[in-house]
């Protein structure tokens, strides 16, 4: 066989694998990109032929993902973690290091194709940074030392599974258990007791505890189940793995250490709603978790608490599928997220109608949190009653935090609702803080007058991400993160977020590197308000935040950065003259311009 | 029944806000709708505020006693500063592009009152199609509507088109293994060929036929081009 006919040879293999299913077609790409660190050209009609999913669309997906690329990566990919806990400690410096080092630009193959070097949004590893990818697993930690053995083991070609598994050793720093860390959960127990009691108990019990979905817009859960229970026809369970939000990294421990409740709580939903299936939407940063997820699956297959007739209950079949993302933050958006579950680029979907009632393949579906599924198990074991009786009036329960940033002992914190940022910010070792950005770039950025706040969806609400700044940190630097972020990470459907967010990322650049005006700064939050008003899903809806939230609190940080002139050009105007010096050859001081503001 | 801009609009099951309101004749600025197509969604133009939500026109459901705002300065001040992204996103060079004066980004445009782009211009450097016989695909002139994704699939059963990429980077490309028209089956009787608003993708040999003055929005607006449009049932690419 030649290599081309070996190549595609190796594609069928995959497609067969995945049964050809257009629904796989992520995963399959995924599966390409592993093998040959790129999708390449030959790749396409092959995929498109045997899924059946026109070659357009198959280019759509690759060309929609971060961790898909159609150009050739190195043998060894690594990414360094962009994320502003990340940037705090030195990220920027480690990946000029670690490019300097291997001898490749960032973003660049390095020639001989063995290895290269990017930035990715964020890791999920924010109380370990700086962290960063390679090939997709996990590396935190990095210091010039560690950088200098990874650059040895590449430059030996050592492959990735020979490399000394303490590179990769990941901390759960769970620093203060609370209702849910604390709780045993016996394998299955929950789960049977809900059985026993029968679906309408269940859903009063999680009625009564006033548990609110915990991925950040804190619907009722106990109504989302009962709503998509109403549907007719076949249901569908998802747990949202996807925590892309950077600062959030509780799922992460979630899915290390209780990822048997997550499941239990899944298989609860799936009784209560009547569900045959359901999917571990798990990110593509967190695939070093998937063998021992793969493992627990297993397991509960084993034990009957998964499959066919669970726990003796004839006709209650269940079983989960994990789905790998690859690299996108918009995946967490849960309609989005329902059209990379079906192969798709992840879009988010026109609403109503919502997932409830029409979710994956148009079937009634459920799209909860991790850390909702686990509370679900537990409440369902031991009483709404016992969770109602934390939190406040409309917060019941606890909440788990990932803090990061300027704080001496970053990592998972549970709170009961109510709880004060000034609390938190003692547990956590934080001194002299300037602000936080509290439910991550989404969320809110607050200034020390407002420490005596609470935790809370009737004041401050989370997803979890809690990021500290000292007094030492620059608000205009952290938006300006922010920004771009959200920039990099808009699917590009709807014009306002699309092209607004981009527009936004220029202008708080032009005002950052000194060259904004009055003029700039009123444009600055005209622009962000109208995004936020027009843009069609949560992203748009949130990509301002940065900029408006620091913009009120700190007015007068943003009023230092200005220029005194009225107008001062987005574009460096003698820069643009540069051409035309060439095409005439002169290059005389009358030929360039002194460009300070007009 | 519901109320918009203080208008009893009334509607039938089913019915977006922008079917009730296009029947009854009245206008919302849109870009990527197309009465006759699946709602998108995406261009963001007909944003109306519904008892206090912004939401889109073309894909939200009207509901009985429902308070919509259309007309209003703060909905026409985000439409006026849309359009002027999806200028500055692409390049649109006006006075040479063939679709000038049968534009609907250019009617738009003017219906807004728009007199510049406001922002500082992209100047993208996207891939032109000069490939096939009879049709050109200017990628630069793309508003990234989808209406030729959806016109493709759903009418001629063909799926010549699909968006790629993400974000700003989003962009139009062409089902083949070249990525060329000239390998796909469109042809130039396809709804696909005629359905773009703007001047993205024509049919060649049929630039500038009709002169200034004669062209479609020189003697009337965009508003009352679609509301006639809905009325006759004639589509837009009968007339280009
Ligand atoms: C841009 C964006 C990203 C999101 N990311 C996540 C996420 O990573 N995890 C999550 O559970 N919810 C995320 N959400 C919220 C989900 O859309 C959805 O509300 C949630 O998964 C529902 O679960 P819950 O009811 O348990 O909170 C995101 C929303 C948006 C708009
Ligand atoms: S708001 Fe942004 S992320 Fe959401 S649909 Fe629009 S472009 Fe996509
Ligand atoms: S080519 Fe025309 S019809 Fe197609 S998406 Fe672009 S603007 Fe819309
Ligand atoms: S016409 Fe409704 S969003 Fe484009």
């Amino acid at each position: 066989m030649g290599t081309d006919t070996m190549h595609v040879e190796i594609i069928r293999n995959t497609l067969a694998r995945h049964r050809a299913e257009p629904t796989r077609l992520l995963q399959i790409l995924r599966d390409v990109q592993d093998h040959f660190h790129q999708i390449p050209s030959f790749a396409m009609p092959v995929i498109a032929e045997e899924t059946g999913v026109p070659i357009a669309q198959v280019r759509g997906v690759t060309e929609f993902y971060s961790f898909l690329s159609t150009a050739k990566q190195g043998r060894f990919h690594l990414l360094v973690s962009d994320s502003i806990s990340d940037h705090l400690l030195g990220s920027r410096d480690i990946a000029a290091y670690l490019s300097q080092k291997l001898g490749v630009a960032i973003g660049q193959t390095r020639p001989d194709e063995r290895v290269s070097v990017d930035y990715t949004s964020c890791t999920g590893l924010c109380d370990q940074g700086p962290a960063g990818l390679v090939n997709g697993h996990w590396i935190p930690h990095l210091t010039h030392a560690r950088i200098d053995r990874i650059a040895d083991l590449i430059e030996r070609d050592i492959a990735l599974s020979e490399w000394p598994e303490e590179l990769f050793l990941v901390d759960d720093n769970i620093h203060k258990h609370g209702l849910l860390l604390n709780s045993e959960l016996p394998l299955g127990a929950a789960l049977r007791k809900g059985l026993q009691q029968g679906a309408d108990a269940t859903l009063a019990a999680i009625e009564k505890s006033g548990l609110r979905g915990r991925g950040g817009a804190g619907f009722p859960t106990a109504g989302k189940w009962r709503f998509c229970r109403q549907e007719a026809g076949e249901h569908i369970v998802v747990c949202n793995a996807d925590e892309g939000e950077p600062g959030t990294f509780k799922d992460r421990v979630l899915l290390n250490q209780y990822a048997h409740g997550v499941f239990e709580g899944m298989t609860i939903c799936a009784a209560t709603i009547g569900a045959n299936k359901g999917f571990l939407y798990l990110r593509g940063e967190y695939r070093h978790l998937r063998p021992q997820l793969e493992a627990i699956l297993n397991t509960r297959r084993e034990q009957q608490l998964l499959g066919a007739d669970i726990v003796g209950q004839a006709g209650f079949d269940f079983d989960i599928e994990i789905h790998l993302g690859a690299g996108a933050y918009i995946c967490g958006e849960e309609s989005a997220l329902i059209e990379s579950l079906e192969g798709k680029r992840g879009v988010p979907r026109n609403r109503p109608p919502y997932p409830v009632t029409s979710g994956y393949l148009g079937k009634p579906t459920v799209v909860n949190n991790v850390e909702t599924f686990l509370a679900a198990a537990l409440i369902t074991l031991h009483g709404g009653e016992w969770f109602a009786v934390h939190g406040t009036g409309k917060s019941c329960g606890t909440k788990i935090l990932s803090i990061c940033g300027d704080c001496a002992n970053p990592g998972i914190y549970e709170y009961p609702f109510g709880v004060t940022i000034r609390e938190i910010l003692q547990d956590c070792g934080a001194e002299n803080t300037q602000g936080i950005q509290v439910g991550g770039p989404s969320g809110t950025f607050i200034g020390a007058n407002e420490f005596n706040r609470t935790l809370a969806f009737e004041d401050l609400a989370t997803g979890g991400s809690f990021i500290v700044f000292d007094q030492t940190r620059n608000v205009l630097e952290i938006a300006r993160n922010f920004t771009h972020f959200f920039a990099h990470e808009s699917c590009g459907f709807c014009t306002p977020c699309r092209v607004g967010t981009s527009l936004l990322r220029n202008l708080l650049d032009k005002i950052c590197d000194g060259h904004g005006t009055a003029g700039d700064m009123l444009e600055l939050s005209r622009l962000a308000t109208q995004i936020k008003h027009a843009s069609h899903c949560g992203l748009g809806q949130t990509a301002s935040n940065p900029v408006l939230s620091t913009l009120e609190r700190f007015p007068e940080i943003y009023q230092a950065h200005l220029k005194t002139t009225t107008f001062e050009p987005g574009f460096n105007l003698d820069k643009a003259l540069e051409t035309s010096r060439r095409l005439t050859g002169r290059d005389d001081a009358q030929a360039h311009l002194e460009t300070e503001g007009m | 029944m519901f109320n918009l801009d203080g208008q009893v609009i009334p509607f039938q099951e089913g019915d977006t806000i922008m079917d009730a309101a296009m029947r009854a004749g009245v206008y919302i600025p849109h870009l990527c709708h197309d009465p006759e197509f699946t709602p998108h969604g995406s261009c963001k133009l007909c944003t109306v505020k519904v008892n206090g939500r912004n939401c889109s026109a073309c894909t939200f459901p009207a509901a009985a006693n429902q308070t919509v705002f259309n007309n209003s300065e703060e909905l026409n001040e985000i439409r006026l500063t849309l359009t002027q992204m999806l200028f500055v996103e692409g390049n649109h060079f006006c006075p040479s592009c063939e679709k000038s004066g049968n534009c609907q980004l250019q009617g738009v445009g003017y219906e807004l009152g728009m007199l510049d782009t406001h922002f500082p211009l992209f100047y993208p450097q996207r891939q032109m199609d000069a490939s096939h016989p009879d049709i050109l695909l200017d990628r630069d002139r793309c508003i990234l509507c989808s209406l030729c994704v959806r016109a493709s699939r759903d009418v001629d059963g063909k799926n010549v088109f699909a968006i790629s990429g993400r974000g700003i980077h989003s962009e139009l490309v062409v089902n083949a293994e070249s990525g060329l028209l000239e390998d796909t089956d469109l042809s130039a009787d396809d709804r696909a060929a005629h359905i773009c608003p703007v001047g993205a993708i024509i049919v060649k040999r049929h630039g500038f036929e009709a002169p200034i003055g004669e062209r479609l929005f020189d003697h009337q607006t965009v508003g009352e081009w679609s509301l006639d449009q809905f009325d006759t049932g004639e589509q837009a690419w009968q007339r280009d």
